[in-house]
């Protein structure tokens, strides 16, 4: 599953990310790895970029920049 | 002298504890090499040695790709002579997990370090309750817990700088699952010899996760047989380490996080619900836009159009002319020369006061920019508006730039610091001005006057033409990523709203004002002083009178390359050509020049010294007159703007390149409104028409093409190697 077939107020847990170079080291960095749980809080008004609450704190990421976090769906 | 470095996440309050902790006395400067502000002050009130703090950039991790994460990591690390003596590691308190996976990096680089616990307040607030002592039991390393905003604990900071120090003791090695430390010791073992002694262990991780810095200094065979270890050890853990190492460090995180951390369920997230019901309004998908529309026509109205103005009108017209003429009457009665005299008033007063009259604006529009910066809500705008702009190569944060832009441009330009993608924020500056400011509307409103009835929709189309111009560069200079940089992915942290600290805003915006002053400042008055001399020297270098400009160098000058603008019409009089020049001074300069010009016995000059449109109808055609003000909307903006451009982009070669972009970009567009005005005149001028349709092909080109600028270099290559000379 991806970020963007998530719905507002869906959580679930990632299971990895794929993708390279900075993108991929930025992502893991601000705490999107194995195991960690997400929630879709809000979606921008113009459709993108989505708001996302990890870690205790809230993230934005462009879908298609998202699309490199896998997760499945629910919390683990 | 103790030096510290100041390391933190962005939002964790480093700025006010920085703040704090050095009181106003602090010295900016940039990072060599980039434009990362560099920030340093003393300790105020230490008991023992002096402690400088070196505030680093706020950073999530210390990977080797921004230029913020690179710089701090180079600082940390320094070299074996000079390298920072204690870290300061400022820690959320509310937001721990993620500042534990930065300080787990630090600590790896094995100097002395202090942890200050921030915002204490914030995550009590919260429910959350950190036990000091645990933590600093786990970490090897003293804590200190501070309320930034309230001057809680700041003092106690200090000292425990100056216990680290003196005890020299680094921090614990935290350490990961069995094999990864496993790993780590392998390749340590064989990069030891070849690392300074006491890295092994940051570089033999930073390996692990494929450093390409680290994996850079070292020999091909050291990497080759570490790299056969690591691949061993990917291939039995079935992940790669970039992916091991930082699950792992957030697994870390989260363990000490629960070992030194209470919850209490009574106001568990409350920060969160409060900001939340905000940005259910803020952010909500029907008053979003128009919310963010609103705010940015108040720091407009603000900084621009009243308080700002006032400041800056009150220069302009008092202080600056009562200057001017005491200073006169005073060389006058000294029996100073009349050439001398004209520098001092007309050529530095004048343009030193041109820098100082844009100061009120620039503050009253810092005060309102770094207020929103500092509660939180720029993120948002960046949020809210990244899907209209992020297509053309810009960001939603570069509508700031652009709104303040019809202003001034030299705000605008200084506007877009708050940008943090390296690549947008070069593009922004580039490109912000070519929206008409408030100086270009005079030159607009007395050419519609003469020839379009005063029509709004015509002024209104010249701030449409900056805004496609604006988009259509965003693509196109996107392309040319050598000189605009490389662009960093949207990936941003929405920190919770805040109230802003009065002494932060005021630094804030008091830096920001002055750095303009003094940088700015200098090259401004230069170039004034060089311009006054072409208006008021003919050849022989003989003195004709201040600004008198018929007959000086810049009139022959002008004369001479006013050829150059044949094709656009206004090239058929000189007198435009000189006066585009003399616009570079400040806009406004271009109708004063131009009606000393056209009529100098004065009939065409109205009651505010400007040319009256009277005068411009019977001048020239409504097609010349057009063409030329679409060249001077878009060419090069005044000295004062090209200040802060140079400032913005750190060097001249980019500012070069900016304003040879914005000259060819003006002298094209005024080529092919010029030559299809002509079309509809039924006058067409096929060779005119041809090279208008060239230009509009080459820009089509450059628009649609992946690659232009390295298909044309590898094409240039080719035939430079097929023998032929280029």
């Amino acid at each position: 599953m991806k970020l963007e077939d998530m719905k507002c107020g869906d959580t679930a847990t990632v299971v990895r990310v794929t993708g390279s170079g900075q993108l991929r080291k930025r992502v893991l960095d601000l705490g999107l790895t194995r195991g960690a749980k997400v929630k879709l809080v809000r979606v921008a008004p113009l459709g993108d970029p989505i708001e996302i609450e990890l870690r205790g704190y809230r993230l934005t990421v462009r879908k298609a920049e998202a699309s490199i976090v896998e997760l499945e769906e629910g919390a683990r | 002298m103790i030096t510290a470095a100041l390391i933190g996440n962005p939002n964790s309050g480093k700025t006010t504890v920085f703040n704090k902790l050095t009181g106003s006395i602090q010295h900016v400067g940039n990072w060599p090499g980039v434009t990362v502000e560099r920030k340093q002050g003393y300790i105020r009130n230490t008991s023992k040695d002096r402690i400088l703090v070196v505030d680093l950039p706020g950073v999530y991790s210390l990977s080797p790709y921004s230029p913020d994460e690179i710089v701090s990591r180079d600082y940390l690390i320094g070299t074996q002579e000079s390298r920072p003596d204690v870290a300061i590691n400022i820690v959320d308190a509310s937001n721990m997990e993620r500042a534990l996976y930065l300080l787990l990096q630090v600590s790896d680089i094995g100097i002395p370090m202090v942890v200050v616990l921030n915002m204490v307040d914030v995550a009590e607030q919260n429910g959350i309750r950190i036990d000091r002592g645990k933590l600093s039991q786990i970490l090897g390393c003293e804590v200190v817990e501070t309320i930034g905003t309230r001057n809680m604990g700041t003092s106690e900071i200090g000292d425990a700088v100056q216990r680290a120090y003196d005890s020299g003791a680094v921090p614990k090695t935290i350490t990961y699952s069995g094999e990864i430390e496993e790993c780590i010791s392998e390749v340590q073992a064989v990069i030891a010899p070849s690392v300074r002694s006491g890295l092994e262990r940051w570089c033999a991780i930073k390996m692990i996760e494929r450093d390409g810095m680290v994996l850079g200094d070292l020999d091909g065979d050291v990497v080759d047989r570490a790299m056969a270890v690591i691949t061993e050890f990917e291939a039995r853990m079935e992940d790669d380490g970039m992916q091991i190492m930082a699950t792992a460090r957030y697994d870390a995180a989260e363990k000490i996080e629960s070992q030194c951390m209470s919850r209490s369920a009574k106001g568990k997230g409350r920060d969160t619900a409060v900001s939340d019901r905000i940005d259910n309004i803020l952010l909500n998908r029907y008053l979003g836009i128009p919310i963010f529309l609103a705010i940015m026509l108040a720091v407009y109205f603000v900084s621009i159009q009243t308080v700002g103005t006032w400041g800056s009108d009150w220069i302009n017209e008092n202080a600056t002319s009562w200057l001017q003429e005491t200073v006169a009457d005073a060389l006058e009665r000294a029996e100073v020369s009349e050439a001398l005299t004209g520098l001092i008033v007309d050529g530095m007063i004048a343009g030193v006061f041109a820098v100082i009259g844009f100061l009120p604006q620039i503050i009253v529009l810092f005060l309102c920019l770094s207020i929103l910066e500092e509660c939180g809500y720029m993120s948002r705008v960046a949020y809210l508006l990244d899907r209209l702009f992020s297509r053309f190569g810009l960001s939603g944060k570069t509508v700031i730039p652009v709104v303040i832009g019809m202003g001034c441009g030299v705000p605008a330009i200084m506007g877009s610091r708050t940008i943090e993608d390296e690549q947008t924020r070069r593009i922004t500056v580039m490109t912000t001005t070519f929206i008409p400011c408030s100086a270009k509307l005079p030159i607009i409103t007395v050419i519609i006057a003469a020839f379009f009835r005063e029509s709004a929709v015509v002024a209104l189309m010249m701030y449409v033409l900056g805004i496609c111009m604006i988009l259509m560069s965003g693509i196109i200079l996107k392309k040319f990523s050598g000189v605009t940089g490389k662009p960093s992915p949207f990936v941003m942290e929405l920190p919770v709203y805040h109230t802003p600290t009065l002494r932060n805003v005021l630094i804030n915006s008091g830096e920001k004002s002055w750095s303009f002053v003094k940088k700015a400042g200098t090259f401004i008055l230069l170039s004034c002083v060089v311009v006054w001399f072409l208006c008021s020297y003919d050849w022989g270098l003989g003195f004709i009178g201040s600004n008198e400009t018929g007959g000086s160098i810049l009139s022959d000058i002008g004369g001479a390359i006013t050829g150059l603008f044949a094709l656009q019409g206004f090239g058929n009089h000189w007198e435009l050509t000189v006066s585009s020049i003399t616009g570079l001074l400040a806009k406004e300069n271009l109708l004063g020049t131009l009606a000393v010009l056209i009529d100098p016995s004065g009939s065409g000059t109205g009651e505010d010294g400007l040319l009256t449109a009277g005068a411009l109808a019977s001048f020239c055609t409504s097609g010349e007159a057009m063409a030329f003000l679409i060249f001077n909307l878009l060419c090069a903006p005044c000295f004062a703007a090209i200040g802060a451009m140079h400032k913005e982009l750190g060097d001249w070669r980019l500012t070069g390149f900016a304003l040879l972009y914005q000259c060819v970009l003006a002298w094209c567009a005024s080529l092919v409104f010029y030559q299809l005005w002509l079309v509809a005149q039924g006058m067409t001028d096929p060779v005119g028409l041809a090279i208008a349709a060239a230009v509009c092909c080459v820009y089509g080109y450059f628009v649609a093409a992946r690659d232009p600028v390295g298909a044309i270099r590898r094409n240039t290559e080719r035939r430079g190697n097929g023998g032929t000379t280029e």
